[in-house]
């Protein structure tokens, strides 16, 4: 076992952070751990779930598949960083509305694909929605109220954000 | 696409004409701990910090089948900062000869010898030891001390295979029960039951058409994300706390109280959020062990949490099976005899769900002439644990299959062929039980009228396929506490577990009981001492037993508040009127909360239910499947599905909706990807949620979920139960499908690529997958 421990700084949820780990530990642990970020879920360990989905300069990925140690000078978003219970994104509000989850072991890592599919792709379509959320097991819900969640809130931000008149032009 | 899930709650012409008008129940609020959920806030067992906590990890056989010969600790109790080890040797003993015990002794030796090995490992990941650390590096690296001495002995997988004469023999205290005698040498079969009725043989021989078909399903696994966890805390004045993600607080702590020879009294169990069961979370496997190692670490807490490739080898899946069906009928399209044999495996130890296969698979219609034989047989693989309508999809699949090609050979629709034999109100089921009101008939009109239905499937290598199934549902002991605070609100302490939505639903009810708004209510869970024996969260049972004390709780609630303001008002407390929320009396009228702030100030409002409800109502589905075969690949595409159900109410519609939609998607796994592999040697080849391969979203279509709704006369908000059914009818609907669009049939689950290319012919022959 290799005790030596490596002091890493990064930008998570927009705090700029230093925390110690050990070589062999991975950002999950990290972020669990260190940094007491436990809504970043622990299942399968190996990369298959996505339950520990964040965000990383940009890019969605597995946490349980990057050392702690890589993220030094990465900008990293967990679902703590995505809304919180004093205002919540609109994935999260339309997860509650659609009873998108059950167990919600699974949700997290879901809505941090879903903000991430939306970043990168504002109007997916249903079988996008599906390909990019394939990387995230449910076990609970068969995905349909999921998928139909992710597309709603993508139609809602999608007004949010669209210019007045042309909100009026299309209603 | 909100709209367009509505329009699919579709009520049949059957229904009852006068409904009742409920202000709460039946619509879709936001769930109570739902905010918790989607931020990340939610505490599950994985989360739970104490001082002083020790980490905990399992040493597991790598064989299938050894004798222990010995077992040294001595370097991992030298490793610092190892403060426990334990192995079997450190549980209870039971008296007696081991091969020659009583069947209650035999039963504690097996709940025992499921956390520690005793004498033997019986399969691959059998916990042999479990150590205490100040870390998990520490605790990883002492397990890998510790060290056993194995004889390595063959091992049988296969459920026929270790039903023969000279398979290897797992128990030697297991003599079979066969039809109610005890064997005289140790084998592998733990019991054979028969069901019987009429003459099968004569009808068989007067029958039209006869199917007779064998059938092979591998062993599948619950699934749920969340690993087993539990945190123990044994304290120096032997009181015994533990935090863990469970189905039944109750019936964990009678079962830790068991294998540790405690009084249950001293045992406290905290429900954690549970991050999906489903049948997984009611055998207890970390909570001894997390126990055990805070007594011997001098009363500190441990935690343990399972390694996803723990919870696939060493928690208990559902049996692989063997299963032969043959069905016989007239001309006219009605079943008049049927005979089925069933052997399922058990895993190591006895208790498989094959009289659950046995009860539900010709129950959905009425026979007068059968025989139904069932063994429930140990071999070397995890010790079966129940999973959603336990033993009931792998039966009803062997079952519906044989009833479509029934169908086939008359020319009848299935739809058609199924109402003509459906069991209705007075009809014998085949367990004996008399059907009162039953919803089957109901969903087989939902599935014909269903624009799925009515849309013709054309093209080639696409097909459809039906199923219908039954389920027993359960009542099971329910208690609850609730409380009128004086602002109006009312806590609710529930017993239960809430595993996808028990805690809004609960409070739904109590909500509409009370006339209340639905925020007024707070539910939560209480700990094995804050409430009274509940049962576990299984059997579809929770909405409608713990549905039943909710409602008699806000009953009991009414009584009390109305004989209060009687007193207050100075009439006779049964002059006190109650509806919609208001109490009234004369010219006197209250709101509940503002009864609630007049009469709690002197004496606190507090009631608490217990019940168990006797008459329990079964579910009934029909599901329809299309799908469309790659000729090329093997891979099965599913076009579209719709599943129809009697939930008999449903009381958050949402959630009912998700059950079934869930239901249907483990059924697509269980029917199309999902199955254990070993090795020859026993090995579990694909313990990693890659390589067991469950549905993802890109797999399946959306799920158009019929809620049909026959209210159970037997409960007074109509509920029946709605949460396993919806997984029992998928893999028989998909095989049916299949075979409508390949004209062959598997007769195997999971229906995988290559068995697929075998069926039609173009692929290589494959290995039969053991397991």
């Amino acid at each position: 076992m290799c005790d030596e421990t490596i002091l890493v700084h990064a930008q998570i949820n927009g705090e700029e952070v230093a925390f110690a780990c050990r070589p062999a530990q991975t950002l999950l642990d990290v972020l669990r751990g260190e940094l007491g970020l436990t809504g970043v879920k622990e299942a399968c360990g190996n990369g298959n779930c996505g339950a520990c989905n964040v965000i990383m300069n940009g890019v969605l990925v597995n946490s349980c598949l990057v050392l702690g140690a890589e993220a030094e000078g990465c900008t990293i978003t967990t679902i703590e960083g995505i809304g919180g219970p004093e205002g919540l994104h609109p994935l999260q509000q339309k997860f509650l509305e659609h009873a998108a989850l059950q167990c919600g072991i699974c949700t997290p890592g879901v809505l941090v694909a879903a903000k991430a599919l939306l970043d990168y792709n504002p109007h997916p379509s249903e079988q996008q929605v599906r390909r990019w959320l394939a990387g995230n097991l449910c076990r609970c819900t068969g995905y349909d109220k999921i998928v139909r969640a992710v597309l709603d809130a993508a139609d809602t931000i999608a007004l949010s954000v669209a210019p007045v008149a042309e909100v009026s032009s299309n209603g | 696409m909100a709209e367009e899930t509505r329009a699919n709650e579709i009520s049949t012409e059957l229904g009852p004409a006068q409904e009742p008008a409920f202000k709460i129940i039946g619509t879709r609020p936001v769930r109570p701990d739902g905010l918790d959920k989607v931020t990340g806030r939610a505490v599950y067992g994985i989360d739970m910090r104490l001082p002083g906590l020790l980490y905990g990890k399992v040493l597991r056989s790598p064989h299938a089948h050894a004798r222990i010969r010995s077992i040294d600790t001595c370097r991992a109790r030298a490793l610092p900062g190892v403060k426990a080890v334990v192995t079997a040797a450190d549980l209870p003993t039971i008296a007696g000869d081991p091969a020659h015990l009583d069947d209650a002794s035999f039963a504690l030796y097996c709940q025992r010898a499921n956390i520690l090995a005793i004498d033997k490992v019986l399969y691959h990941g059998h916990a042999v030891a479990a150590v205490a650390a100040t870390s998990l590096q520490v605790a990883e690296e002492a397990v890998r001390l510790i060290e056993v001495d194995y004889e390595v002995l063959p091992p049988v997988l296969d459920v026929v295979q270790a039903m023969r004469e000279e398979a290897p023999v797992l128990l030697p205290s297991l003599r079979t029960d066969e039809l109610g005698q005890k064997s005289e040498r140790p084998n592998n079969i733990a019991s054979h039951v028969r069901m019987q009725r009429g003459d099968p043989q004569q009808a068989f021989r007067e029958a039209a058409v006869v199917v007779d078909r064998e059938f092979r399903t591998s062993t599948v696994h619950q699934g749920y994300l969340e690993p087993q966890t539990a945190t123990g805390l044994w304290n120096s004045d032997g009181q015994i706390t533990i935090w863990t993600s469970t189905q039944g607080i109750h019936n964990q702590r009678q079962q830790i109280a068991g294998i540790l020879a405690m009084p249950a009294t001293r045992i406290k169990m905290v429900p954690m959020e549970v991050g999906g069961a489903f049948g997984g979370k009611i055998r207890v496997y970390l909570e001894p062990l997390a126990a055990l190692l805070s007594r011997q670490s001098g009363y500190r807490p441990v935690k343990l949490v399972m390694t996803y490739a723990e919870v696939l080898q060493a928690t208990g899946p559902t049996s692989g099976s063997y299963i032969r069906v043959k069905i016989g009928a007239n001309a006219a399209g009605c079943i008049t005899a049927a005979e089925a044999t069933l052997a399922y495996d058990a895993g190591a130890l006895p208790g498989s769900p094959v009289l659950d296969g046995a009860g539900i698979l010709l129950s959905p219609y009425k026979i007068e002439n059968f025989q139904i034989d069932a063994y429930d047989v140990v071999v070397n693989k995890p010790q079966t644990g129940a999973y959603r309508a336990p033993g009931s999809a792998n039966a009803n699949f062997a079952a519906e299959s044989v009833i479509d090609e029934v169908c086939e050979k008359l020319g009848m629709d299935p739809i058609e062929f199924r109402l003509r034999n459906a069991v209705q109100q007075g009809d014998r089921r085949i367990d004996g039980t008399v059907c009162g009101r039953v919803g089957l008939v109901e969903t087989l009109l939902a599935i014909r009228e269903h624009p799925h239905y009515q849309t013709p499937l054309t093209g080639k290598y696409r097909g459809r396929g039906v199923a219908s199934a039954f389920w027993f549902n359960w009542g099971g002991r329910s208690s609850v506490t609730a409380a009128v605070n004086p602002d109006g609100g009312v806590s609710l302490v529930i017993g239960a577990a809430d595993l996808s939505g028990s805690r809004v639903a609960l409070a739904m009810v109590l909500a509409e009981t009370l006339g209340i708004h639905l925020q007024a209510v707070k539910p939560v869970l209480g700990d094995s001492d804050a409430v009274g024996y509940c049962d576990q969260t299984s059997g579809s049972r929770t909405a409608f037993s713990s549905g039943l004390a909710v409602y008699e709780v806000g009953q009991k609630l009414i009584q009390e508040m109305a004989a209060r303001l009687g007193e207050y008002w100075g009439v006779p407390p049964a002059e006190v009127v109650f509806q919609d929320g208001i109490f009234a009396a004369g010219a006197e009228r209250m709101t509940f909360a503002q009864a609630a702030a007049q009469v709690t100030g002197q004496c606190p409002i507090v009631a608490a239910i217990s019940v168990h409800p006797q008459v329990v109502s079964p579910a009934f589905a029909t599901h329809v499947a299309d799908v469309e075969v790659d000729p090329e690949t093997g891979k099965v595409t599913i076009l579209r599905y719709t599943a129809a159900q009697d939930v008999g109410r449903a009381l958050h519609r949402s959630n009912v909706e998700g059950q079934m939609q869930g239901g249907v998607a483990q059924g697509v796994g269980w029917a199309l990807y999902e199955g254990y592999v070993y090795s020859a040697e026993g090995r579990l080849l694909n313990c990693n949620l890659l390589d067991y391969r469950m549905p993802t979203a890109l797999d399946l279509p959306m799920i158009d979920a019929v809620v049909v709704e026959v209210p159970n006369p037997d409960h007074p908000l109509g509920v029946r139960g709605a949460g396993e059914i919806p997984i029992v009818p998928v893999p028989a609907a998909i095989a049916n499908a299949i075979h409508d669009a390949l004209g062959s049939r598997l007769g195997m689950l999971p229906m995988s690529p290559a068995r697929i290319l075998e069926a039609i012919g173009v692929g290589q022959p494959t290995q039969p997958e053991v397991g």
